[in-house]
């Protein structure tokens, strides 16, 4: 079971209103997750921009102060058992699948050496 | 042809329904506008000449053979290029879809088709929706017809620029935190962000689902409501579309009536840090409505100054997800690392992201990465969709006090290209008074309120329950008839645009 | 791999030392139409990425769509493991970066699964064994990919590899168990039989086809160590392409001996996946765990939360299929097995093969002989599992009907089974291609007796004199005559009726 995100010290860090600042470690490891490959340039460039963003958007938490009834709203609907049946619906051709595929062969999205595991 | 390029969209559909001119000469007619000053503007990233007189001359042949067609068939319109479109190029303003054609119609595309709106080409846009001047799209910013060396806001500034600069009678938009609203400001166009769910979703490239919507961007509160008419409603493909009908919106532009109408007016969405001349258009509309029967009461909604913050915490959390697609590996840019033989797909799709995305779209990926990161989730994500709650909360206790919430849609008029491109969080201050209705998902109208002291336009906004988006059209066209009858006549952009 | 120690700790040793702990995550791939969140074909087969829309191939701008009869699917399942089924539950982003994976994150379900807190009761040798049963929750598929220019096919050495999207966003229903602790000479077989009856289960329920070796049911096996006596767990190590219900017990036991192996030499246990192989019953090393993707769940912003009311569920409820434990009593009732055939029927994987071959004519005795014998002999043999086997229950059921009917006896029969094995045909037309029904031609069978006494003097002099046993020497001669195609006993009749 994965662990979960809640109950963790460094939320607690912020909600006490001192974020730590972002480091070029953090932005290198962040880029990491997101699969973006920064120049040395821009890793420098992104910390000290994001913990401005980060230390204007912090304050969030601190709206909730004393206030321990509000529930997260992920919609502004209150839709729910939304379904569709179990019925085919037309599929995209092969063709127009792959026409914009950088590269195929025998009908398949062609890719470069996966390094992960499956 | 200036007759035909001074006339609104309802006034164009009077001349196509009386013969007066067919939807052929009239799309040719706005093609040559898009030829002789879309170079100076650069509303448009694609104009697909061929494919829209095909679509006019089918609406004429169908008009002639006498089948019953929509109120706007024949009108052409303009799409913002974050829209999926068969067969035109969708970049969403990015080199990473540079020359990426969609094998699918968005639901709204199909809906403009089906409807007879010949579609005249994608608009420019901020980089993946993501900005509010159109100085991050990849292709190079749009110029404000109002004057050439500002912005026209974003991030729907071309379709915004396109209408105001007459090279499209019609447009549609998208609104994540006042995409459509702002540049209708900033142009003096009429930009609407219907209710959440009020508009198909499916098809149109996401940035943040839970705040994205489509909708208008018109000359009139007619014209956005006949367009509004078109587009909207329940679509099966897109899980979170209301499935109701869509609010009579046309009616409630043709009423215009708001004698007893309860307006109220915002504390935290104005006041400091909005210019004063954008204050004083503001509070001149507010007494014109008084006027005409309307009662104004102030109310005030705390939790609107932390806003900004919660959306800047909420979108790019979203965004660092439904940006994840983007990897190379089935469309799209694909790069290889430099001084790396044989790259693995990992560092294919590293090396795409980096040259294929541009500064601020990594920005917000990198921020929404680590808002959602291990450890970090309820102290960023967690608490904003929190304090979401509450902006949803102020919002209803308002609507009780109030029929429809006001305040000035943006904090500025247009401002020159580079001026807020230093600071981020410089240019994320132009959507304060738009941001929390996108993430209460309420709709909302920004309708022309006048020209500043810099003599640059003003937008008004209107704020309506969700689903109420009747009541915008409705107040809005009150109070466009009222200002119109004070100027004289619509405000158009100075000279070139005639 | 980073330990030193490469002997393994024969199985009954480890468990002198330590406790196994284990934890089963199981896979079921639903049979619904179409997959999880668009109206795709969910067909297995087919030419590469046919079975794709912009929503499974995660074009930008798509939206899913939840498939309503795979949220029925996944509610009886939760039923059927007796677990509480959500009040109100959400989908979830699971995000990380794979070619397999169209969107780069999964919709799936995370900390709101729909359903929660069951158990499931199995038997192994005559003992009941509780499984609690910590969620079941709803997800999607990834893509196939295929790895060309290395050795083996695998991704391992491969210059580039293939994506087939044809499998992506075909609905998958995760049921994981809290940790199994029974005794130790038992786990590998517990975690096997719970597999095991989990297929039973969902084909029960008719929502899947179940088949390891089709990968319509797949089974990760988490597996640590508790030195005895203490209270602390040990690291534990997943294995993955388990692709049997053999390989679950086997991927245990070797497990059990590698960690005990580890710990044994003062080493630490790496936390990691290991991949399962078939052909040497071992496993290796595959990623690290400790890397621990930070998979950044949140609610998934694209659909709206499910909240089935408890009408609807009760509903469910009353279409589930009677829960296996009184089921088995039930059949055992009805079939009049013994406790230890029963036994070995489920152990082996049967019970539902034998079930169906007698629902389709067969006597219930003869249906297990069938399968617990013959059939399970060859496929130990190839090495797979009974269901694997190219015949049906039905063919099965056919050919002890030509036995009764006298067609063959039982050793032609074997005969026949193998015609239909090898793809020859139903057991009718393998018998007539092959020339197997036993000869019912009185006097051809007539003939036959005589010249084996003609041929063996003797022993026909022995059974003139009354010693009757020896007519087995002369049935075996007119047998080999008849080339096995004659009822043994009819022959016998007849032999002693001639040298009485």
């Amino acid at each position: 079971m994965p662990d979960s995100p809640h109950d963790d010290p460094r939320s607690a860090a912020v909600a006490a209103g001192t974020p730590q600042a972002i480091t070029r470690d953090d932005v290198a490891h962040l880029a990491g997750l997101a699969r973006i490959a920064l120049s040395d340039a821009e890793l420098d460039r992104l910390g000290p921009e994001l913990s401005k963003i980060v230390e204007a958007v912090a304050t969030v938490s601190q709206a909730l102060e004393g206030r321990e009834d509000v529930e997260p709203m992920s919609h502004p609907t209150p839709l729910r058992n939304v379904f569709r049946d179990d019925d085919v619906r037309p599929t995209l051709t092969p063709e127009d699948a792959l026409a914009m595929a950088p590269a195929a062969e025998d009908q398949r999205f062609l890719v470069p050496k996966i390094l992960g595991e499956e | 042809m200036t007759d035909l390029i001074s006339l609104n969209a309802a006034g164009l559909a009077d001349e196509l329904a009386s013969g007066g001119t067919s939807s052929a000469e009239l799309t040719r007619a706005y093609l040559d506008r898009i030829e002789a000053y879309d170079t100076t503007l650069h509303a448009f990233l694609h104009v697909d000449a061929e494919g829209a007189l095909a679509a006019a001359h089918e609406v004429d042949r169908k008009r002639a053979g006498g089948e019953e067609l929509s109120p706007l068939a024949g009108v052409p319109i303009a799409v913002k290029d974050l829209f999926c479109t068969v067969g035109q190029p969708t970049t969403c303003g990015s080199r990473i879809l540079e020359g990426w054609v969609p094998p699918y119609d968005a639901t709204v595309v199909s809906r403009l088709r089906r409807a007879g709106l010949p579609i005249l080409g994608k608009t420019n846009l901020d980089e993946f929706a993501m900005g509010s001047s159109t100085e991050h799209s990849a292709y190079g910013p749009s110029r404000n017809p109002w004057d050439t060396e500002r912005t026209p806001g974003g991030s729907g500034g071309g379709s915004a620029a396109a209408v105001a600069g007459r090279l499209a009678p019609l447009a549609i938009g998208t609104d994540t935190g006042g995409s459509i609203r702002q540049p209708g400001a900033l142009t003096a166009t009429v930009g609407v962000k219907p209710t959440y769910g009020g508009v198909s979703r499916y098809g149109i490239v996401a940035l943040a689902s839970s705040l994205d919507q489509a909708g208008p961007v018109t000359r009139t509160v007619l014209d956005a409501a006949l367009l509004h008419e078109v587009i909207g409603g329940h679509d099966p493909m897109d899980s979170t579309s209301i499935d109701a009908p869509v609010p009579p919106v046309v009616e409630a532009a043709r009423r215009g009536d708001v004698s007893g109408l309860r307006i109220g007016v915002v504390k935290e969405l104005g006041g400091e840090g909005f210019q004063s001349g954008v204050q004083a258009r503001f509070e001149e509309a507010v007494e014109l409505l008084v006027g005409a029967g309307a009662k104004v009461v102030e109310v005030s909604c705390p939790s609107f100054v932390k806003a900004l913050a919660t959306y800047y915490l909420v979108l790019p959390s979203e965004v660092s997800s439904n940006l994840a697609r983007f990897d190379a590996m089935r469309y799209g840019l694909r790069v290889a690392p430099e001084d790396v033989d044989d790259p693995s797909a990992e560092q294919v799709m590293a090396a795409s992201r980096d040259a294929g995305f541009g500064d601020e779209v990594k920005r917000r990926i990198i921020l929404g990465t680590y808002a959602l990161s291990s450890g970090y989730y309820d102290a960023y994500y967690g608490s904003a969709q929190k304090v979401r709650a509450l902006v949803a909360r102020d919002f209803e206790a308002a609507f009780e006090q109030a029929d429809v919430l006001v305040s000035p849609t943006a904090p500025t008029t247009a401002f020159k290209m580079g001026e807020k491109l230093d600071d981020p969080l410089q240019m994320y201050l132009q959507d304060v008074a738009t941001i929390p209705g996108n993430l209460a998902g309420v709709p909302g109208i920004s309708v022309p309120a006048g020209l500043a002291e810099d003599g640059l336009p003003v937008g008004f906004q209107l704020l309506a329950p969700l689903q109420a988006d009747d009541r915008l059209y409705n107040a809005g066209a009150a109070l466009e008839r009222l200002l119109l009858e004070k100027w004289g006549g619509p405000l158009t952009p100075p000279e070139v645009m005639a | 791999m980073t330990t030193t120690a490469t002997d393994l700790v024969p199985f009954d040793e480890a468990l002198e030392r330590y406790d196994p702990v284990m934890g089963l995550e199981v896979h079921v791939e639903l049979n619904t139409a179409t997959k999880m969140f668009c109206g795709c074909p969910a067909t297995f087969g087919g030419a590469p990425n046919t079975n794709v829309c912009p929503v499974c191939l995660g074009l930008p701008g798509a939206l899913p769509v939840v498939n309503g009869k795979a949220v029925e699917s996944a509610i009886r399942i939760g039923l059927a493991l007796n677990c509480e089924i959500a009040e109100w539950c959400r989908f979830a982003r699971k995000n990380y970066f794979y070619p397999d994976m169209p969107k780069n994150f999964q919709t799936s379900q995370y900390d709101e699964p729909i359903a929660f807190n069951g158990w499931t009761e199995v038997e192994v040798d005559g003992e009941t064994y509780r499984i609690e049963i910590e969620r079941a929750h709803m997800e999607e598929d990834t893509g196939k990919s295929s790895h060309v220019g290395g050795a083996t096919g695998r991704i391992h050495g491969a210059d580039y590899s293939l994506l087939d999207y044809n499998r992506a966003g075909i609905p998958l229903i995760e049921i994981v168990t809290r940790t199994i602790e029974v005794p130790g000479e038992k786990a590998p077989a517990v975690a096997r039989a719970y597999v095991q009856q989990l297929r039973d289960l969902v084909l029960a329920l008719g929502v899947s086809d179940a088949r390891m070796d089709q990968g319509s049911l797949r089974c990760d096996v988490n597996l640590s160590l508790k030195p005895k006596g203490a209270t602390a767990y040990g690291t534990r190590s997943e294995t993955k392409n388990v692709n049997s219900f053999r390989s679950v017990e086997r991927a245990a036991r070797y497990e059990i001996g590698r960690h005990a192996a580890i710990l044994d030499a003062g080493e630490k246990v790496v936390q990691e996946t290991r991949h399962f192989h078939e052909d040497t019953g071992t496993t290796s090393s595959g990623r690290e765990k400790s890397d621990a993707e930070d998979y950044r769940y949140f609610p998934e912003p694209d659909l709206a939360p499910v909240s089935p009311s408890r009408m609807w569920v009760e509903e469910l409820r009353g279409t589930l299929p009677e829960p296996p434990p009184q089921r088995r009593r039930r059949l055992q009732a009805e079939w009049g097995f013994s406790d230890l055939e029963m036994r070995d029927t489920v152990g082996a994987g049967a019970l539902e093969l034998v079930a169906q071959t007698v629902s389709a004519g067969a006597a219930p005795q003869a249906a297990r002989k069938w399968w617990l014998s013959e059939l399970a002999r060859r496929a130990n043999e190839q090495g797979v599992e009974l269901v694997e086997l190219p015949i049906t229950p039905e063919q099965v059921a056919q050919i002890q009907g030509l036995v009764d009917a006298g067609t063959v006896n039982d050793k032609l029969a074997r005969q026949v089974f193998d015609g239909v094995l090898a793809g020859e045909g139903s057991p009718a037309e393998v018998v007539e291609a092959r020339g197997l029904a036993v000869v019912s031609d009185e006097g051809a069978l007539s003939e036959a007796v005589d010249r084996a006494i003609e041929a063996n003097p003797d022993v026909a002099q022995k059974i003139r004199d009354g010693k009757v046993a020896a007519a087995g020497a002369l049935i075996g001669a007119v047998m080999k005559d008849m080339r096995g195609q004659a009822d043994a006993g009819r022959v016998r009749e007849l032999i002693l009726g001639k040298l009485s």
